[in-house]
């Protein structure tokens, strides 16, 4: 039998016999309209007036000067409608949904991104909404879940093993498999069975689609390096996809270092983990001898996931991307300094990659070209960057 | 090649009887208690036997086996070898099939090879993997094979248009899920039953059982009369939940009522 939705070894539909149904009624549906002009100028439409894509492209010219390497460019994700780039891909999927004709969306969230996102969109579509949402991600996230809830959805916590992002993940799946008929899965990252890691990286591609676009028209060539963080990694494959193709552009992925990789607190993926079956994939996972899921630690609750999307270990496999991991503090450093440098602040998760840029663009020449994709604003995570930095806020 | 699995529908079809199948986390309670378990849940009524191997993050599991899989873990840190040792202490005192449901996972990290032939080796007759749907089997039909261990398929009221190609493929017997969603007691049931069952019977060669959402005798005989035996898991599972060290006695008592309404047919 031929696989499909492979890269390479990775990738595949490892799930439960009651939801391969949905999931083959999702692939047909996505390859109807992924083709379909009028699904694709909709789509379009909503990206621009909705979203308000294009996102720009901004020159950071205080950084670029601090740092004395490479020209520095970001990649302004944070300017979109709902504050990240998981709009791009929770308009692709609910329009989908709406396409056939589900009534109910269910998603799960980390740091509350992508839910915000699907709420958002469900709301402005009228569809059913219900997004799961680990416990301990609630607390550190609490801003987030009542911004859900203003927006029409219900927010479920989940308590259930490490009460984060995997079992939040968990849950939406086991609500997927009662509610199949009705139910639409609208999962956040390049993860999860095919098609997922395909649809969600075609519904974020347009972030490179673009960022080439200006970049040929601003430089008039190439980037050198593009820097993206990676949690399941949807952001940084938008991103890299449409550059995999031009070999002089070095592509890097932040992972989550938490308190270091050689720590037990992490969420280091590629740095630590090995090939897996979870989540509906084959994969890289953090995980033990006995193939049992490790607990991880971020200090951001987007990248806190044990595993990464199948396209991701292939690129990492095949050497075509590199990944390095940064550290809580390095994020939290990275999260002040381009607060203070561009007067730009960054959601935790994005401070990865701007982490990741302060070490790669010092090595740089100054003729070089970087865009740091910064996926998402910060306003979310000032209140516990406070608290890391012991500050009490009183709120 | 014809294993225990085969030999007992066989015999239990010339009993004129149907098939309670009951299930256990291994180690929840203690891998000592598992054992106990299995062999009462045998002298009781039970047929066949699945044991499951605990998953950190079991996502076809309903809350009673969630919780019984992490007890397993974190109270009794319950390894894969630990299973097999469990199967090879209840070889030596049982003839009766046993089974092992599992995450793909712990398949895949233990090595194909490694595992169906310490299955063969320890006497394990079949394996249910709930994430390894028809799509992607045959990375581990061929080697299961091999070691003369049955793949379980499963088919629910969700298989529509799939039933014909996974019950074509299935071996041992087909597992039937009562209703879609995860494992779990019911309180009832949604599903149409009987044009469920009669696309099952139309296709399927092999004995087929029913699991999901049984947890006593009237719905063990209710569901018993569309196929060949009954599967109950989060019942026995709550049992250990509930009494600990003391359900035994409890665990028997469910098994010989389930059996009795299977038998009232």
């Amino acid at each position: 039998m031929s696989k499909i939705g492979r890269f390479g070894n990775y990738g595949g539909q490892y799930v439960p016999e009651t939801v391969m149904n949905a999931v083959s009624e999702l692939q047909k549906a996505y390859e109807k309209y992924s083709k379909d002009p009028d699904f694709l100028n909709e789509l379009q439409e909503l990206y621009h007036q909705y979203a308000f894509r294009p996102s720009l492209l901004y020159y950071a010219e205080k950084m670029t000067k601090d740092l004395g390497g490479a020209k520095v460019y970001i990649k302004r994700e944070d300017l979109n409608h709902t504050g990240s780039h998981k709009i791009n891909n929770a308009l692709g999927q609910v329009l989908l949904a709406k396409k056939m004709g589900k009534k109910r969306v269910i998603a799960e969230t980390g740091a509350g991104q992508h839910g915000v996102a699907t709420a958002t969109v469900c709301a402005y579509f009228d569809m059913e909404c219900e997004i799961y949402m680990g416990r301990e991600d609630m607390e550190r996230q609490a801003l987030n879940v009542y911004r859900m809830e203003l927006l029409g959805a219900k927010v479920t916590g989940v308590d259930s093993g490490t009460a984060t992002l995997k079992d939040a993940i968990n849950e939406a799946m086991r609500d997927w498999a009662t509610n199949i008929a009705t139910t639409f899965y609208c999962i956040g990252s390049v993860m999860g069975p095919h098609p997922y890691p395909t649809m969600v990286r075609d519904f974020q591609k347009i972030i490179g689609i673009e960022a080439k676009k200006q970049i040929l028209e601003m430089e008039g060539r190439l980037p050198d390096c593009i820097i993206a963080c990676v949690g399941g990694g949807s952001n940084a494959m938008g991103i890299f996809y449409d550059f995999i193709p031009d070999k002089s552009v070095r592509l890097v992925g932040a992972e989550a270092g938490g308190k270091g990789a050689d720590t037990e607190f992490h969420a280091a993926t590629l740095t630590k983990g090995d090939t897996g079956i979870f989540h509906g994939m084959k994969s890289i996972f953090l995980q033990n001898e006995e193939g049992q899921i490790a607990p991880v630690f971020s200090i951001s609750a987007g990248l806190d996931y044990p595993g990464i999307g199948p396209e991701h270990a292939w690129l990492h496999d095949t050497g075509r991307a590199d990944y390095l991991s940064i550290t809580d503090e390095e994020a939290v450093q990275a999260f002040e300094y381009l607060s203070k440098t561009e007067g730009i602040i960054p959601a935790v998760e994005s401070a990865h990659a701007v982490a990741a840029a302060l070490k790669i663009i010092p090595t740089m020449q100054k003729d070089q070209i970087a865009i740091i994709n910064l996926s998402g604003r910060g306003d979310k995570d000032v209140q516990q960057i406070a608290k890391y930095r012991g500050v009490d806020l009183h709120v | 090649m014809s294993n225990r699995i085969e030999k007992t529908f066989a015999q239990l079809k010339a009993n004129n009887q149907k098939a309670l199948i009951t299930y256990i986390v291994a180690g929840d309670g203690g891998i000592d208690l598992t054992e106990k378990a299995v062999l009462e849940m045998g002298k009781n009524g039970a047929d066949i036997v699945e044991i499951g191997v605990p998953f950190s993050d079991p996502i076809a599991e309903g809350q009673v086996i969630q919780e019984g899989s992490l007890r397993s873990l974190r109270d009794n840190h319950t390894t894969l070898k630990d299973v097999f040792r469990l199967v090879e202490n209840l070889r030596k005192q049982t003839e009766m099939p046993l089974l092992l449901m599992l995450y793909a996972n712990t398949i895949f990290r233990s090595g194909k090879e490694t595992f169906f032939a310490k299955c063969q080796e320890t006497g394990i007759d079949g394996v249910i993997v709930p994430d390894v749907p028809f799509e992607e089997h045959d990375e581990f039909l061929e080697t299961a094979k091999q070691h003369d261990i049955r793949f379980i398929s499963l088919v629910t009221p969700a298989s529509t248009g799939r039933i014909e190609k996974i019950a074509a493929a299935a071996e041992g017997f087909l597992y039937c899920v009562s209703s879609v969603g995860v494992t779990g007691m019911r309180d009832k049931f949604s599903t149409d039953f009987d044009s469920f069952f009669k696309e099952i019977a139309e296709y399927t060669k092999i004995p087929y059982c029913v699991g999901f959402g049984i947890r006593n005798g009237e719905t063990a005989k209710k569901m018993g009369t569309y196929c060949d035996g009954v599967i109950v898991g989060s019942a026995v599972v709550d049992k250990i939940g509930k009494y600990q060290q003391d359900a035994l006695p409890k665990i028997a008592d469910l098994c010989q009522e389930l059996k009795a309404g299977l038998n009232q047919q």
